[in-house]
């Protein structure tokens, strides 16, 4: 019962810790801040839950297990609503949907040796 | 396991910050640093569990709260220009 409770919590903490690296890399190379929304959602959500759920089997019944559903109850509530404010504020300032985002070799002023495309 | 998972995290964090040092807008960055704080509660959390020390769970809650109100502040003065002064 033990081991079991052991594997399913290993099985969730490392699903969760993927879901962040796929966010990450999602962040890094989809184009544009509406693509890019996509990604952050699966941190704020499905990483956040899975490592909440992982961390939650691990503490058993306890104080523990009320401060990680605390936690978990807010970034239900808040990483919706950081992601609507977001894009709301992003398409007011002007950004299009339809772009295909910065291509290698104009990044203005970030990298003062463009490296040749 | 719990060092499995807080590596995986730290990972995520690091493709973050990459998204949030050359974002062409000053959106990328705020959405950047938003998903960089969640990440930051989920490593608070974990690194309690592997310490042996669940008062970090506290640190955790406290981060989530000002992590949501900072990113709203700046989403705000990106937005409208001021905090909402009178005019």
């Amino acid at each position: 019962m033990n081991l079991a409770i052991d594997i399913a919590s290993w099985l969730l903490l490392a699903a969760g810790g993927s879901l962040m690296v796929v966010s990450g890399l999602g962040l890094v190379r989809l184009p544009n801040v509406f693509a890019r929304l996509h990604a952050a959602g699966l941190a704020d959500t499905g990483g956040s839950a899975l490592l909440l759920l992982g961390m939650a089997l691990q503490a058993g019944w306890s104080l523990v297990t009320v401060k990680l559903v605390l936690i978990g109850i807010f970034l239900f509530f808040t990483a919706p609503t950081a992601g609507h404010a977001l894009a709301h504020a992003a398409l007011l300032g002007g950004i299009s949907p339809d772009d295909k985002g910065e291509s290698e070799d104009d990044d203005e002023d970030d990298s003062p040796d463009g490296r040749g495309g | 396991m719990m060092l499995l998972a807080c590596l995986l995290v730290v990972l995520g964090m690091a493709l973050t910050l990459i998204r949030a040092v050359r974002g062409p807008t000053v959106y990328d960055r705020i959405l950047a640093v938003n998903v960089y704080g969640t990440m930051t509660v989920m490593l608070i959390a974990l690194l309690g569990f592997l310490a042996g020390r669940p008062d970090f769970l506290d640190l955790a809650l406290v981060y989530a709260l000002l992590n949501f109100v900072g990113t709203l502040a700046a989403l705000k003065f990106f937005k409208h220009g001021h905090l909402g002064e009178e005019r």
